[in-house]
């Protein structure tokens, strides 16, 4: 700490001061607590390159052993240690689309709702009661949804769901076979209602970020609460809402409990249909990662959720990108 | 057809579509909150609380798993406040516009809506697989990186939220940075700070993924941090995966104990922060 290299503001600032005791005492201090706080943010930065080297050492057995073909494979057999993703890949994939389906119109209603048409007294509580919503544990979303709501699924919406979609040329297929509650449309429809306030607070955010007097020209010139929505408020928070979409698609993909108790947990997949059972790459993991003998199932296991977390990341990054860029804007625009 | 008609007609059609969406939301919210209540509402008594989790058939509680997740959730918040803190007040005190403050802000952000699952595979990787086995270290590791990136990301908006002119007020004083931090905004961001402690207790609470592979689970007390321990997540995952009925009504009356902590720790968070604020 040599003495000529003072910052110069705590030169200038320290004129009289600077030869006391108590100073240099409170000079080394600050210096201290500014390299504690410096090293800290540090080591957040080195724990995500830490997840990614571990994950990567812990499934090499499996990386080098079945190499690109662990993606293209769907056989899982444990015993004859074969290992391939694209079961639970899939069933990663087709839910989180189906809570993409579903949730991305809600949400847009929801955010709609609480930025055009609630009346002000009921915007904080409405509000608060679906944000409550995402702060539910997503275990008791899988409780609720395996003993509560499949049942009812499985007897009422899905014999239903044969009946009328089921019909259809093309799609026909994915609404057929056993009516059993549980499975990847099950699963889908649960994730659904955990990432709808995710998407719906983006939504009502960058909605009322949209400048008043845009809206209110559009109003000026006779446009319905409709029309002010799609043509102004939503053109103008494009991006924004994008990062909401994919900031809940990121949470769809790596959600794990809900998934588990609703997806069924099997290995195969006969066919198209969204009744069947199926796996998740999450659903996997906690079904079988405490009891997976170590080698290479373990690796196998570990390279499934090394694939998830870069695939979530991206997706994270992806959103990031789409919010900051809508932040950008409206500091241009304001 | 008339236009005039027709743009009112699709407005009053997306309106109510866009009302329909809200009542949906909130008839999820409704009937999980009616059914856990009812349906767990009826498993709370003195001795869910004292007693550990039975065999199947046999009468027991959840005491073991209720001690076990107190114990865990508490280490991983006194671990990871402190360090939360400090890293969020890098961010808004000194590396604002420094490369190190933008990178650490942008992989905060990846690390906080990051699966919680991956984050019990690699604790996993560094500590179950390389020492010994499964223990409640393993999992308050896996509870405070999870809790980290929350009490980050608030810390550092609270900060933000401080006027400068207080910040520059207190230097003229001729107060060292850390004095100014420690005395003046963190002190001015406390109600803040707290309220993200908070959802961030609320947010481990219920997790459960990370738990799977790091204290996996105990069916006796288990003070032990070395050694597997008891949690009520994990343990609700068990009993409603089962068959059995009697240890359904308990997963049923563990699942009522989380949701009743979670969302008191959520709508207190809430109003402290309110009150603070005015």
């Amino acid at each position: 700490m040599a003495a000529g290299e003072k910052p110069a503001g705590e030169a200038l600032a320290g004129r009289h001061l600077a030869r006391t005791p108590m100073a240099i005492a409170h000079a080394r201090i600050d210096r201290l607590f500014g390299w504690l706080t410096q090293g800290i943010a540090a080591l957040v930065l080195a724990l995500l390159a830490g997840i990614i080297v571990s994950l990567v050492v812990s499934a090499w057995p499996s990386i080098e052993r079945f190499g690109f073909d662990f993606l293209t494979s769907t056989e899982w057999n444990p015993p004859k240690e074969r290992f391939g993703a694209l079961v639970p890949a899939y069933g990663t994939l087709v839910t989180s689309i189906i809570a993409l389906v579903i949730a991305v119109p809600v949400s847009f209603g929801i955010a709609l709702f609480l930025t055009e048409l609630s009346p002000v007294w009921l915007k904080r509580p409405l509000g608060t009661a679906i944000e409550l919503l995402a702060a539910i544990p997503s275990i008791v979303y899988g409780m609720w949804g395996l003993l509560v709501f499949s049942p009812l699924f499985g007897e009422y919406a899905q014999p239903w769901l044969a009946a009328t979609l089921g019909r259809l040329p093309l799609i026909g297929g994915l609404f057929s076979g056993p009516p059993i509650g549980i499975g990847l449309l099950c699963a889908g429809i649960i994730l659904a209602i955990m990432i709808i306030p995710f998407i719906a607070s983006v939504m009502r955010d960058v909605f009322e970020l949209t400048p008043p007097l845009l809206k209110e020209s559009a109003y000026g010139l006779g446009a319905t609460t409709w029309e002010v929505m799609s043509g102004v408020v939503l053109p103008y928070t494009r991006a924004g809402v994008v990062g909401g979409i994919m900031l809940g698609l990121g949470r769809a993909l790596g959600e794990t409990m809900a998934v588990t108790f609703v997806i069924g947990n099997t290995n195969m997949l006969q066919n198209f249909s969204l009744f069947q059972s199926g796996n998740s790459i999450t659903s996997a993991l906690a079904n079988e990662f405490a009891e997976a003998s170590p080698g290479l199932h373990t690796a196998a296991l570990i390279e499934l959720g090394l694939i998830l977390f870069v695939i979530t990341l991206l997706v994270l990054a992806a959103s990031k990108a789409m919010l900051a860029r809508m932040a950008r804007s409206e500091g241009a625009a304001a | 057809m008339n236009i005039r008609l027709r743009r009112r007609m699709v407005n009053v059609l997306a309106l109510s579509a866009s009302l329909a969406a809200m009542a949906f939301g909130l008839a999820w919210l409704v009937s999980i909150l009616w059914n856990v209540i009812s349906l767990g509402i009826g498993g709370i008594s003195v001795s869910l609380f004292t007693l550990e989790t039975p065999p199947p058939g046999a009468s027991g509680g959840l005491g073991n798993a209720i001690v076990g997740s107190v114990i865990m959730v508490g280490l991983a918040t006194l671990i990871g406040t402190p360090i939360g803190i400090l890293a969020g007040i890098y961010l808004a005190e000194y590396g604002r516009r420094s490369w190190l403050g933008s990178v650490t802000r942008f992989v905060n952000d990846m690390l906080l809506s990051a699966p919680s699952i991956v984050i019990g595979l690699f604790v996993y990787a560094i500590v179950v697989a390389r020492f010994g086995g499964f223990s409640g270290w393993a999992g308050v590791l896996a509870l405070t990186l999870l809790l980290l990136p929350v009490v980050v990301r608030t810390t550092e908006n609270m900060l933000l939220l401080v006027p400068n002119s207080l910040r520059e007020a207190a230097i003229a004083l001729g107060a060292p940075r850390y004095r100014v931090i420690s005395g003046v905004t963190l002190r001015a961001a406390r109600a803040g700070v707290i309220t993200g402690v908070l959802l961030a207790l609320a947010r481990i609470s219920g997790e459960t993924a990370p738990l799977l592979f790091t204290s996996l689970s105990n069916q006796f007390w288990s003070f032990k941090m070395s050694e597997p321990m008891a949690n009520l997540p994990v343990t609700i995952f068990k009993f409603a995966m089962s068959p059995f009925e009697d240890w359904q009504r308990l997963a049923w009356a563990g699942v009522f104990l989380i949701t009743l902590g979670v969302l008191l720790l959520n709508i207190l968070a809430r109003t402290l922060f309110k009150d603070e604020l005015k």
